[in-house]
């Protein structure tokens, strides 16, 4: 059972903050429009806080918590109203759901202060059906689609079902199904360089298993696993006919395409 | 007989070479696939399955909360039922304790049943290096004893190989063997051979389930008949467990067993569940006359002694955590070097070998969850990971007790690139001119990636950072009517991918 499945969703608020992820940042930022142009188009306003960073995951998993502390203390400050918080990667997501009240367990004002702040972050797919509870018109030529989801994104947020969810409400858009789809794609931050031999035997598996799933596109709500396995595909020449892409600009390519919509 | 010796410090390149062994790996993909479907099915009511998980989990926190207390009840009430207990600290002071024991009685030939603590303490080759031959009853166990290498799987000891590699240790140990690919024909040449030998052995050793306070009970759960041959033919039955295998009361036992099995081989029971309470007695024909309990420690109350790192005791050696790891799939149990591989064996191996040994093993997960995912008594596998990273890495705090080896793996390098990178991440004008300079000079600068462009392609950095595009979107939209701000920054920021 996800932490997610027990969770109460609020009802559709005027304002959220978006939070674009580190990754997402420089690899994607159309991704990042994408999703903002889905959300406003749900008539919510987007507040964009250029003060964010990283959530801190990539020193708390390396084991400097108190890097990892000084990190998701200043990441708190800058969202100090009461809407909701957009995280744009499971990962990221799952950090600041789950392991920020962790990291300050032993500081009750602090730990109260995390609480309170991680009970307002929303993974994006998760966000967009489950807040939003968006109805998405499929607008696209047919197609099919295969989905990856972040091993922390699907255990921490659940969102492989939410991710899965929206796709399914596009008419045209047939899914595919990989093997071994809740199998690790080897990413797992700074395990891809401390133990490349073993990253790189799960990353090619990954690649094809996706390959051989003959979805005409891979998208996946996480950049983190997107650069490893989109690197990968690179790398074996693939990248022409098969690049992933985040779920977002798929979602915004498939519906946003005539213009006079909301 | 010399057992090949895989190490923990050594994990990178054993891993390497397992990866390069591809009949290793098709061996383990298939056998990994088996036990993850047989889990499944085993449990196919979700909600059945976490309550039990719940049950099991809090029986396991109970009775560790209490260890020291119902250990001293094991004691008492083993010894009333006829089973002398002894204490070892540690692998030397438990290999000396047994020979003693075997040497004693007069024993020469000793029948193992499968242990992994007796692997822990190497009691093998300690009993050859005294001329004691002990012979592994457990099939998986003979055929890695016989082809002189340790288990790669604390269930399935054998799992890594194949039917073909089987036969040909047969071929190669068993005399007047006519060779066979035959599954059931090998198993029974095994077990020829381990008949006579249970006939012979003057000692049996075993390890323990379940060790019960409250009866002073041993359970010993197992599919092969072996176990009980083990414990009831020879005249001196020597069980050896870690401390933390004790339970509080007899029904305990049930929930965990039958949470054990399933998620071990999808088992609902085991062929075989032994109860042993002692040796013979007077007017009974069978059995052996004397029973004794090993309780080692080893490393275990290092981690008793922490409350977080106490849930890694919690542990039941179902093995479910490896059959559902990416890592072990891939690189098997022989590369982690420890007695103990998988999730499991990365946070125990910890307080038994010392973080100096280990600092490696800590670090190879992607913290992808399966292992929390699938444990029976839910152990928080990832976070205990991440707690062994830092030790590893960093002193122990102001009044906390240190582990084995804490520190060992501390670089000044590291700690002040972190230190540096949450500085810009907290400095946020120079975090957004960094990244810009980044994207805007990348293609001008080579930068090395080393390990990690090896399989990959050089990360395709976007134009500019998606901090620049927002603020080039709302200065647009701080020009434009509010009415059409939308609709032209859609336009204007749609890239053709």
């Amino acid at each position: 059972m996800t932490q997610t499945g027990l969770r109460i969703y609020p009802s559709k608020p005027n304002k959220v903050y978006f939070y674009a992820t580190c990754l997402l940042d420089v690899l994607d930022p159309d991704g990042g429009m994408a999703a903002v142009e889905l959300i406003e188009r749900e008539g919510i306003e987007i507040i964009w806080v250029e003060k964010q960073s990283c959530c801190g995951q990539p020193a708390y998993t390396s084991g400097y918590q108190d890097q990892a502390k000084t990190v998701a203390l200043s990441q708190i400050a800058l969202f100090p109203e009461d809407h909701p918080i957009v995280v744009m990667s499971g990962s990221c997501a799952g950090m600041m759901f789950k392991h920020y009240p962790s990291l300050f367990a032993d500081d009750p004002r602090l730990h109260a202060r995390a609480q309170a702040f991680s009970e307002r972050v929303y993974e994006f797919s998760e966000f967009l059906l489950r807040v939003c509870r968006a109805t998405l018109q499929d607008k696209g030529e047919p197609t099919s689609v295969v989905l990856h989801t972040s091993c922390s994104g699907r255990r921490e947020m659940g969102i492989h079902v939410s991710s899965q969810a929206l796709l399914a409400q596009l008419n045209n858009v047939e899914i595919k199904n990989a093997a071994y789809e809740t199998e690790c794609c080897g990413f797992g931050g700074s395990f891809a360089l401390r133990h490349a031999d073993i990253s790189q035997a799960m990353v090619e598996d990954k690649a094809t298993h996706l390959s051989q799933s003959s979805a005409k596109q891979l998208v996946s709500a996480d950049w983190g696993c997107l650069a490893n396995i989109n690197g990968h595909l690179a790398y074996r020449g693939e990248a022409a006919s098969f690049q992933g892409k985040h779920l977002a600009s798929f979602l915004w390519q498939r519906t946003a395409d005539e213009r006079g919509e909301q | 007989m010399s057992v090949q010796h895989y190490q923990a410090k050594q994990f990178k390149s054993q891993a390497r070479e397992a990866l390069a062994d591809q009949q290793l790996r098709d061996n383990f993909r298939g056998a990994m696939d088996y036990l993850q479907q047989k889990r499944k099915d085993a449990f196919n009511d979700p909600d059945e399955l976490a309550q039990l998980r719940l049950h099991a989990e809090n029986i396991r926190q109970r009775c560790l909360a209490k260890l020291p207390e119902l250990l001293e009840q094991l004691e008492r009430h083993c010894e009333a039922n006829g089973i002398k207990v002894h204490w070892a600290e540690d692998a030397a002071q438990a290999q000396q304790l047994i020979a003693g024991l075997i040497q004693q009685a007069g024993g020469q030939k000793v029948v193992k049943g499968k242990s992994m603590v007796t692997e822990e303490i190497a009691l093998n080759q300690h009993l050859e290096s005294l001329g004691i031959e002990c012979v592994e009853s457990d099939m998986g166990e003979y055929i890695v004893q016989l082809a002189e290498e340790t288990p790669s799987h604390i269930i399935m000891p054998a799992i890594h190989k194949n039917k073909q590699q089987v036969a040909d240790i047969f071929q190669q140990h068993i005399k007047d063997f006519n060779y066979t690919l035959s599954v059931d024909k090998l198993i029974q040449t095994g077990r020829e051979v381990l008949r006579s030998k249970f006939q012979q052995a003057d000692v049996g050793i075993s390890g323990v389930n379940f060790a019960v306070a409250e009866t002073g009970t041993l359970c010993l759960v197992e599919n092969e008949g072996n176990g009980r041959m083990t414990t009831t033919v020879p005249p001196l039955h020597i069980a050896v467990t870690g401390i933390e295998k004790v339970v509080e009361f007899l029904s305990d036992v049930p929930p965990l067993f039958s949470i054990l099995t399933r998620s071990a081989t999808g088992q609902h029971i085991t062929t075989y569940f032994n109860m042993i309470s002692g040796p013979r007695r007077a007017p009974e024909r069978d059995g052996p006359q004397q029973v004794h309990l090993v309780l080692l420690d080893n490393g275990r109350s290092q981690a008793y002694a922490d409350e977080a790192l106490r849930k890694t005791l919690q542990c039941i050696r179902c093995g479910a955590c490896m059959n559902h790891c990416p890592v072990y799939t891939r690189v098997g149990g022989h590369a982690y070097g420890t007695t103990y591989p998988g999730p499991i064996g990365k946070i125990i191996s910890p307080h038994l070998q010392g973080l100096a040994n280990t600092s490696d093993l800590v670090t190879a997960s992607s913290l992808c969850g399966a292992c929390e995912e699938v444990c029976p008594v839910n152990i928080p596998i990832p976070s205990l990971l991440q707690r062994l990273r830092r030790d590893a890495k960093l002193p122990t705090e102001a009044g906390q007790p240190s582990l084995k080896g804490q520190a060992s793996a501390a670089s000044v390098v590291e700690h002040t690139a972190w230190r540096a990178w949450a500085w810009l991440s907290t400095h946020s004008a120079i975090y957004n001119v960094c990244t810009s300079l980044v994207l805007s000079l990348a293609k001008f600068i080579p930068i090395p990636m080393g390990a990690w462009t090896r399989c990959r392609g050089k990360p395709a950095l976007a134009e500019q950072s998606f901090h620049q595009a927002m603020k080039q979107r709302q200065q647009q939209a701080n020009k434009q009517p509010i009415s059409q701000s939308a609709d032209q920054s859609s336009a204007s920021n749609k890239g053709s991918n």
